[in-house]
């Protein structure tokens, strides 16, 4: 076995938000802002999350799914780990098919969700051994594998704390032990450092970084480009349920267009000034959104005066510049025509 | 447009691990999720007694010891009011025991979710549910009856000689208001649960045949007809014909009968919305 995780022409359609169903169905957490694209426009149709997503992760990679709130990267996630039926399409994880072989696949993964959900009738400890013990594990090596765990984690003089004690990090972190504790092969974490302060987040990275190392196949969703970029093997830019593209950082950053970006904040609407840009010698591409004008060019800031002027030609003062060198942030602008978050 | 993703595998030097290759038994998964809540009912012990002795505790009181004092009834009302309060401490702490925790489980952060990763059928979660919220029904029956013995004073006519019976129509009633918190926990929205207890609970404890005797109703055929689809008066029905059979009751085959088919209905019904919800 190669591969970790397969999918083919993966697709998940959600019923139309405004069918509101029976009281019954109303329950339960609010649907996730789900995202997406409806098929033709039409209103009332169901919502596409995903659409013919075709992935492969090779056995021990960190792989990286970025994308914007709302990119089909929680519904990715939801339906390799069994906990949401595709539509159409296959997926394999760990050698198991996730529909024909559900309780194998769980088997094999650990899940660290986008909200910590630790059991709250139980305390840190006991939410690690109960949940070894629903993995057969016997409580001898569950209690001792979750102090290592714990210690490593650096909540060790939390473990019979009520979880509800627990700082945001702490319950974080404490989600991760569990989804280590049955040792799975594949890990799957969602935007795991959203809510973290600083510190907190660099801890975890550290921490993703040792179980890399351990040769785990790691499958993380973000929507920091920094995240995506620091830990990741390869990376897919997925946005309204597609794959837009996917490979490691490196040759995403080589794709970037036309080198640098300057973008120059405008007092006014940047869309005349725009125009008038692509004609300076050496932009590449130029344009203009509401107030913000970007400009593409292989001679970085040599361009800065020409842009003002042609500005300025256009009755706008300049009020901001910034410059972004190729990076996975302005090729993601130049693919989906947005900023990440 | 697709683009499908390849390169290069990274060396791997985490060898398969082979005990994820191992198969848990269901019976295993089905076992640690009982720990599960048996700890956590042991847990919340005191607050469990109060939940589900409260009303029957009292009821002993007015109508098992006040009132009889008083003259308002006739001695022999307690032989009637015993198996009705066995059957409704036994139907609301199992329906409590499982509607209750669903909401929270199903709530906000889903903590349900660590069970529903176990590497078992989903419905075996379902399953353990209702056998543990059975179990806490059966034991809150158990509590019951030495209170009511020792509040009520001798009870005329009350024998413990039928233990077959005895056991099935609590095992029976047990389950079937636990497949009924099942169903109801996950059915109804959480912000409707205390309504729930208003417009469900509140009329079958009082149309449930536990106060009084269902062949008392006789005179009322509407009434009589009607709480029928109440299960609870399965459950004192059968109650009263297991240990207080000089009483008159439905016989036995009836409201053993009726029970099996509810819980069954409850079940079959309960897994489905539960099923529903975990795969949301």
């Amino acid at each position: 076995m190669t591969s970790a995780i397969q999918t083919r022409a993966l697709r998940k359609e959600y019923p139309a938000p405004t069918a509101r169903r029976g009281r019954g169905s109303s329950v339960g957490p609010p649907p996730a802002p789900t995202p997406g694209v409806r098929p033709g426009g039409a209103r009332g149709g169901p919502i596409v999350a995903l659409d013919a997503l075709d992935l492969d992760v090779e056995q021990g990679e960190f792989f990286g799914l970025l994308g914007p709130n709302g990119a089909g990267k929680t519904t990715t996630i939801g339906i390799l780990t069994t906990r949401v039926r595709a539509t159409s399409g296959m997926a394999s994880v760990a050698g198991a098919d996730v529909i024909r072989d559900d309780v194998r696949v769980r088997q094999r993964i650990g899940v660290v969700p986008q909200r910590p959900n630790p059991d709250r009738s139980l305390n840190a400890i006991e939410n690690l051994e109960f949940h070894a013990a629903y993995f057969g594990i016997p409580l001898g090596t569950a209690s001792r594998r979750a102090h290592e765990l714990l210690e490593k984690l650096g909540i060790g003089e939390k473990q019979n704390a009520k979880v509800d004690e627990l700082s945001g990090g702490q319950q974080q972190r404490l989600m991760i032990a569990r989804a280590l504790i049955h040792e799975p092969r594949v890990l799957f974490l969602d935007e795991p450092t959203v809510g973290l302060d600083p510190q907190a987040r660099l801890a975890l990275w550290d921490i993703l970084r040792d179980l890399h190392a351990q040769g785990r196949t790691i499958v993380m969703t973000t929507h920091y480009m920094e995240e995506a970029d620091q830990l990741c093997d390869r990376l897919a830019i997925i946005d309204q349920g597609r794959l837009l593209a996917c490979d490691t950082p490196d040759h995403l950053r080589a794709q970037a267009p036309g080198g640098t970006l300057v973008e120059l904040t405008l007092d006014g609407d940047a869309e005349a000034a725009a125009q008038a840009a692509r004609s300076i010698p050496g932009v590449q591409r130029a344009e203009g959104r509401q107030a913000a004008l970007r400009a593409y060019s292989d001679r970085g800031g040599e361009l800065i005066p020409a842009l003002i002027r042609v500005a300025e030609a256009q009755g706008r003062t300049v009020k901001n510049i910034n410059l972004a060198t190729p990076s996975l942030e302005t090729l993601f602008i130049s693919l989906t025509g947005r900023k990440l978050d | 447009m697709t683009v499908t993703a390849s390169t290069a595998p990274r060396d791997a030097t985490l060898a398969p691990d082979d005990a994820s290759d191992r198969a848990v038994s269901s019976a295993a998964v089905f076992g640690a999720l009982f720990r599960r809540d048996l700890r956590v009912a042991r847990r919340e012990l005191p607050y469990f007694l109060v939940r589900t002795l409260m009303q029957p505790v009292l009821f002993i009181i007015v109508f098992g010891y006040l009132l009889p004092k008083m003259g308002f009834v006739r001695g022999g009302y307690t032989t009637a009011l015993l198996p009705g309060i066995l059957a409704v401490s036994l139907a609301l702490s199992a329906v409590q025991a499982v509607s209750l925790p669903m909401v929270q489980d199903f709530g906000w952060t889903r903590e349900i979710e660590d069970r529903l990763l176990a590497p078992v059928a989903t419905p075996l979660i379902a399953n353990e549910k209702v056998v543990a919220g059975a179990v806490q029904g059966i034991i809150s029956a158990i509590v019951v009856f030495p209170i009511a013995r020792l509040i009520m004073g001798p009870i005329p006519g009350l024998t413990l000689a039928h233990v077959l019976p005895f056991v099935a129509i609590t095992a029976l009633g047990a389950l079937t208001f636990s497949a009924m918190g099942l169903l109801m926990g996950t059915a109804i929205a959480p912000q409707q649960i205390g309504l729930m207890f208003s417009i469900i609970i509140a009329p079958m404890l009082m149309f449930g045949c536990a106060y009084y005797p269902w062949r008392g109703l006789d005179r009322v055929p509407v009434i009589k007809y009607l709480v029928l689809v109440n299960p609870l008066v399965y459950v004192a029905e059968g109650m009263r014909g297991a240990i207080t059979p000089e009483v008159p009751h439905m016989p036995l085959l009836a409201s053993s009968g009726a029970l099996v088919l509810l819980a069954g209905v409850f079940w079959y019904w309960g897994r489905r919305t539960f099923l529903k919800k975990a795969l949301g």
